[in-house]
């Protein structure tokens, strides 16, 4: 997989891809039915692909491990490689629609993982559309942590139920969620953080987390530093605005 | 413009070819628009109800007559075809909507509109709360709305209220909506393969949030959904039909899949023009209480398929076959009482392409199901004829629109509801070369001009 000699898209010394070569439009629409395969159902998930040092045989019984963080829309893979050495134990993945990008992120991975033996093991990607399969991929209360950064902000009124973070969506997203679970989203659209702050706030299976709880989580930090997304925002100077809710049990 | 034509047939070719692109698509579109005919039967089988088309025909079986409905909006009471229509559990309601984006409460005590509430999209499925206080409705975009109905008795004006949303399946066609019999859950079905299982809330304006679970296991849409009920088991037993020609049967609080049987191979051995092994899909299924048996529609079967389900062994079987024998009929949609110990079944199709006669339904009615009581005689279900039906003649004349119709136009109807089904529900699947063709006609520019 990794033998190319030839191939201008990958660098010859770090063996990690180059970007130019993985270009895409940064939308993409998620309401077109895309081409790429969906498993039946979360046992259906191949974790030999995904982890193949975790997970060597494709038999799944038995499974003693299961993924617990999904950056949903990860693009260039930014955050999930800074996750995957900050809990060297723990499953993740990456779900992103466009083709390319996801293409980018496996060779990434794949790169990583020869120049650090042992290391990025647990970090995988997979082209899939998350507002439609995400119960496809995670059982009920299977995640511990749900990310979003930087979301596409469908600016216009008519679009705004494309957006990743919805009063609808948020009923799947708790679903797969466990109680205690955390949702991370960042962005740098004022108007689309009021959105997600203000979907999250009536959802009655969320709860604001304290200042103090932000200042202690490690993973907070990363939101805006670990992605090319934020990095390009701190470049410009632009303001960022974090909405981290928890999955709670509803009062009945 | 004009110097474009000597240019090379190249051109020309692509042109017919999206000329071509676009017939095919008015063309499925058209197909569509082809409604089903629909049953459904009043729990202790005071009525029944046909809809065709924009067509809705009730006929009481208490009184013997044909019900005239009373629609203070005026005109037929629906614009456009139905898509769907159910009686409420506790029978004192009827909901009927469709195409014309309307969803109407009906009472069935005096059949007047007693609502009417106005979708934003066409209806797609609809179901009644057990206790009658709620009506929810499913559009083709994915969204669950719900509305109240305070008690009445009827003789109020006619409310028009305003939905709130309940759930939503993302972009997904929703086909189905049921409520489970204890009524804890509300059960939604749609084209992408998911079975989703929402516990019903007690302020369901607020919108149903808490997913018990999800139901995965069909490879192709899920059409049709029926709960069974069990006596140690208050949410009763969920069963699906679906596009991958199986039935399957779920315990909805976990999302497990109890047993799953492959229907579509059974009818293949029946019927000689089944040959496609695709797109037999179960058009509807329906429970016949008090002997666990479960009537299964499947597109070509001129007849029904009766599965058993055993409730300690949690397995559905084929147990038999009912035929249909001395004309065509295909099923196009099935319905039973609590009480009454029928099946009556529908086919007929509205809108057809070519031909001139709209609105055709043909009822017929199975009796003689086993209840389970040991010791009670063994009975074969047969199919009755028309003289033996309840309400007779009067029945048929109301409920089909005329007592004797060409044959063949039925066989036309059944094969354009599959044709429209397919159309609808299963996604298409392109060649990369024609991907990128259609791309080509895609227009994201502003417009120069």
């Amino acid at each position: 997989m990794l033998q190319n000699k030839g191939n201008p898209t990958i660098n010859k010394s770090t063996g990690l891809p180059r970007k130019r070569f993985y270009r895409a439009r940064a939308h993409s629409n998620p309401l077109s039915d895309s081409h790429f395969p969906v498993p039946l159902s979360p046992s259906h998930v191949d974790y030999s692909q995904h982890y193949p040092q975790l997970f060597p045989a494709a038999d799944q019984t038995g499974t003693y491990k299961k993924i617990q963080f999904a950056d949903i829309g990860c693009g260039f893979g930014g955050l999930l490689i800074s996750l995957s050495t900050l809990f060297p134990e723990t499953l993740m993945i990456g779900m992103e629609l466009r083709d390319k990008v996801t293409e980018y992120v496996k060779e990434r991975i794949l790169g990583l993982r020869v120049a650090n033996p042992g290391r990025y093991q647990n970090v995988s990607v997979v082209r899939t559309n998350s507002m439609k399969y995400i119960p496809n991929y995670f059982e009920k209360g299977q995640l511990s942590k749900m990310f979003f950064l930087f979301p596409d902000p469908h600016f216009k009124e008519k679009n705004h139920r494309r957006r990743v973070i919805s009063p609808q969506l948020l009923d799947e997203y708790a679903y797969v969620l466990q109680v205690g679970g955390i949702i991370y989203t960042i962005t740098d659209v004022e108007e689309l953080g009021e959105w997600m702050k203000s979907c999250l706030q009536n959802h009655l299976m969320f709860e604001p987390l304290s200042q103090k709880e932000l200042e202690a989580d490690p993973v907070v930090k990363l939101l805006s530093t670990a992605t090319e997304e934020g990095q390009k925002v701190a470049r410009n100077g632009g303001q960022t605005f974090q909405v981290v809710y928890r999955r709670i049990t509803p009062a009945s | 413009m004009e110097d474009s034509r000597i240019e090379e047939c190249e051109h020309d070719n692509s042109n017919t070819q999206e000329d071509a692109q676009v017939e095919e698509s008015e063309q499925n579109n058209k197909d569509m628009e082809v409604a089903p005919a629909l049953i459904s039967v009043h729990p202790t089988q005071n009525s029944v109800a046909v809809a065709v088309g924009s067509d809705l025909r009730v006929f009481d079986l208490l009184d013997n007559c044909a019900v005239t409905l009373v629609d203070e909006s005026g005109g037929a009471s629906h614009n456009d075809s139905i898509r769907c229509i159910k009686y409420g559990t506790n029978g004192k309601l009827f909901v009927s909507a469709g195409d014309d984006k309307l969803v109407k409460v009906w009472s069935t005590d005096c059949w007047r509109c007693i609502s009417t509430v106005i979708s934003e999209k066409r209806v797609s499925a609809v179901a009644i709360s057990n206790d009658g206080l709620h009506v929810c409705f499913a559009d083709k975009f994915g969204v669950v709305w719900v509305v109240d109905l305070p008690g009445f008795d009827g003789t109020e004006a006619p409310l028009n209220k305003k939905a709130a949303p309940l759930l939503a399946h993302y972009c997904s066609i929703i086909t189905s909506l049921e409520f489970s019999p204890d009524g804890r859950f509300i059960v939604s079905a749609d084209r992408d393969f998911k079975i989703r299982v929402t516990v019903f809330p007690t302020k369901p304006l607020n919108g149903a949030h808490e997913i018990q679970s999800f139901c995965l296991g069909h490879t192709e849409f899920v059409s049709c959904l029926a709960f069974i009920s069990a006596p140690d088991s208050p949410q009763g037993f969920l069963v699906s039909g679906g596009g991958d020609s199986t039935v399957r049967m779920w315990d909805i609080i976990s999302g497990t899949l109890l047993d799953t049987c492959e229907v579509g191979a059974k009818v293949e051995l029946i019927e000689s023009d089944a040959t496609e092994a695709n797109c037999l899909t179960i058009t509807d299924i329906c429970t016949i209480p008090d002997c666990n048996l479960i009537a299964v529609a499947i597109q070509s079967l001129r007849g029904i398929m009766l599965l058993t389900c055993d409730l300690p062994s949690r397995t559905l079987s084929v147990t038999k076959v009912v035929s249909i024998t001395g004309e065509n009929f295909v099923p196009t949609s099935l319905g039973s009482s609590i009480s009454g110990g029928l099946l009556w079944m529908v086919t007929g199709a509205s809108k057809l392409r070519g031909s001139d006669i709209s609105s055709l339904s043909r009822v017929k009615a199975v009796s003689g199901f086993n209840k389970s009581s040991p010791g009670a005689p063994e009975q074969e279900p047969v199919v009755l004829i028309d003289t033996e039906i309840p309400g007779g003649a009067k029945l048929l004349e109301k409920l089909q629109g005329s007592m004797s119709i060409d044959e063949k136009v039925f066989l036309a109807a059944a094969d354009a509801v599959k044709t429209a089904m397919c159309n609808l529900l299963i996604k298409k699947q392109y060649t990369d070369e024609k991907r990128e063709f259609r791309k080509r006609t895609r227009n994201d520019k502003k417009n120069t001009q």
